[in-house]
């Protein structure tokens, strides 16, 4: 296991009566691809919610860099390197697909307080996100409306507009949601693409892409991580078994 | 075309005076001076609730500031326009850092209710200012002087003072929404959420917003002083900020000549229903020109329904250009 990314020691968060997240401690080291899976109501969108600094957590505090994320607005947190994807796919609609990317890029680069110089004339702006409309396989859609695409295109803006705000770690809630299996091969593709130059944490229900991306896997029920460890570890653990994967992975 | 039609539309405004002048209907022009003016308020309060997507409910509070504030210069000696003028667009632009500090902290609804208490507020405050004629109002001594040989007073330079400072107005605010600047506030308007996951600071953008517009209509209560040689506190009323809304969904929400479009239709038919007496309407109904609010409703309502995007967005349905604002 290489340099620690991520660090999450005894995180909490409760809504009333329920504790969504109960004392989770997780690692994500540098260059891996970490799957976190579990079933459904397990915590997991909540946990990235935390993360991502998107809703406040009750104990426990995340490190990042070695920074202390603790208090810390999601901007910052993206500009440190954390970026973050949507189950429900959250674009900008009614912006065209290379608008979509050329906003993530000009978040980080320059100022966006820029009142006169016309965008249009910003061509290494511009450059810059028709690259990732390229990386992430939409070329030819430049010019379309977000809304426009269909729903495995703009599963793919979903994860590229994370992906162009040039993540350390990302975190991938649920990217393959509603894809079909062309879909779905083609993301796994993406994803494949970008180890090593980016540390993945994967939210997926998918459990075919599950073991075939993650170099390690964590599991969380009720709000807890109940295991952690490669891909053959998890899919022997027998509480694993129990609690979730059942008799959805036949090894 | 658009562009064409835009430049016979100024060619008309820069001429307007003379036409005026040569059928002695001076009063018309000091009436358009009124509807550039609130051009002027409208096309800035579109950029919050147009470009930006924040449904302010208290403009005129800024506009009022900007009022009071030149009125109050002229008053105390100061009669200098680039003295006034930036001062009223300075002291709007801090109510405006004030209360959107405050309310940009809400979202709908209460974002609506919170900017519109502000602004009732502030016309309390110019009700309670005896020093500068409370309720009754500010009659001011003089216009602002602009220097150079050019007399405010004199209302074709008045005039072409209110279009100048309109159309750069007009070209300061199309250059911002299509700059950097521009692109993040629509993109806010259109997913706050997300925006924010990208990394943007959202409610400080919003905040900067504000305050571009809350200067822009203290710099449209100022010419209001000077048109009117009066200032009170109906001009900070909800029911203004209410009429410069409507004003900006009848011209457009988000659309370039939204505000302007909005002023021109809205303040035009009230003076037409006014002033001139349709005789079979007059007979159906006797005292039918003391109710053009509810000529000005009927046309809303129109609007509303059969044109969501106003009256410049049935333009750009005849007159394709495809540069739309929106988006």
């Amino acid at each position: 296991m290489g340099e620690i990314l991520l660090s999450i020691r005894d995180l909490r968060k409760r809504f009333g009566g329920l504790v969504a997240t109960d004392d989770v401690s997780l690692q994500v080291a540098t260059g891996e691809v970490h799957a976190l899976i579990g079933p459904n109501g397990a915590g997991k969108t909540t946990l990235i919610e935390q993360l991502a600094g998107a809703i406040p957590s009750d104990a426990g505090a995340i490190h990042f860099r070695g920074v202390d994320l603790t208090g810390k607005p999601q901007h910052e947190r993206v500009g440190l390197g954390l970026a973050r994807s949507y189950q429900i796919t959250s674009i900008f609609r009614r912006f065209t697909v290379l608008d979509n990317f050329a906003l993530a890029v000009q978040a980080r680069s320059g100022s966006s307080l820029s009142f006169w110089r016309q965008r249009d004339s910003e061509t290494e702006l511009l450059g810059e996100a028709r690259r990732l409309v390229e990386q992430v396989g939409l070329a030819g859609r430049e010019t379309t409306l977000g809304g426009a695409l269909a729903h495995g295109e703009q599963r793919q803006l979903e994860v590229g507009l994370a992906l162009a705000t040039q993540p350390k770690l990302l975190i991938l809630d649920e990217p393959m949601a509603g894809l079909d299996p062309n879909e779905s091969e083609r993301m796994i593709g993406l994803i494949d693409s970008l180890r090593q130059r980016v540390t993945v944490l994967l939210i997926e229900h998918d459990m075919a892409a599950v073991f075939r991306l993650a170099d390690r896997i964590s599991v969380l029920v009720f709000g807890r991580i109940i295991a952690t460890g490669t891909p053959d570890a998890i899919r022997n653990n027998a509480e694993v078994k129990r609690a979730y994967l059942g008799d959805k992975v036949t090894p | 075309m658009q562009r064409a039609l835009v430049v016979v539309v100024l060619a008309l405004a820069v001429a307007f005076p003379l036409v005026a002048e040569h059928y002695g209907a001076i009063y018309y022009l000091s009436f358009t001076s009124r509807i550039l003016i609130y051009a002027l308020a409208a096309t800035s309060l579109n950029l919050i609730l147009g470009y930006g997507g924040m449904i302010s409910f208290g403009h005129a509070a800024f506009v009022g500031a900007g009022a009071y504030t030149a009125g109050v210069l002229l008053v105390e000696g100061v009669t200098s326009a680039w003295i006034g003028w930036p001062m009223a667009m300075l002291v709007s632009a801090l109510l405006a850092f004030a209360i959107g500090a405050v309310s940009l902290r809400t979202r709908g609804v209460y974002f609506i209710m919170i900017t519109l208490a502000f602004a009732q507020m502030a016309y309390y405050l110019t009700v309670s200012m005896k020093a500068y004629g409370g309720e009754e109002g500010l009659n001011l001594p003089l216009r602002a002087t602009l220097g150079f040989g050019l007399e405010l007073k004199d209302d074709v330079t008045f005039y072409y003072t209110v279009l100048a400072l309109l159309v750069t107005a007009l070209v300061l605010l199309q250059r911002l929404v299509h700059a950097r600047f521009g692109r993040v506030i629509q993109a806010i308007r259109e997913n706050e959420t997300r925006m924010q996951a990208i990394g943007y600071p959202t409610y400080r953008y919003k905040l900067i917003c504000f305050v571009i517009a809350g200067a822009f209509g203290g710099l449209a209560g100022a010419l209001l002083a000077s048109q009117n040689n009066y200032v009170n506190p109906s001009l900070l009323h909800w029911t203004q900020s209410g009429m410069l809304m409507v004003m900006v969904i009848l011209g457009g929400v988000g659309s370039r000549y939204g505000g302007l479009i909005g002023a021109v239709v809205l303040l035009g038919i009230e003076e037409l229903i006014a002033n001139y007496k349709v005789a079979w309407l007059a007979a159906l109904l006797p005292n039918y020109q003391q109710h053009a609010p509810l000529g000005v409703g009927l046309l809303l309502l129109a609007i509303v329904l059969f044109a969501p995007q106003g009256i410049a967005g049935l333009f750009a349905r005849v007159l394709p250009t495809g540069t739309g604002d929106r988006g």
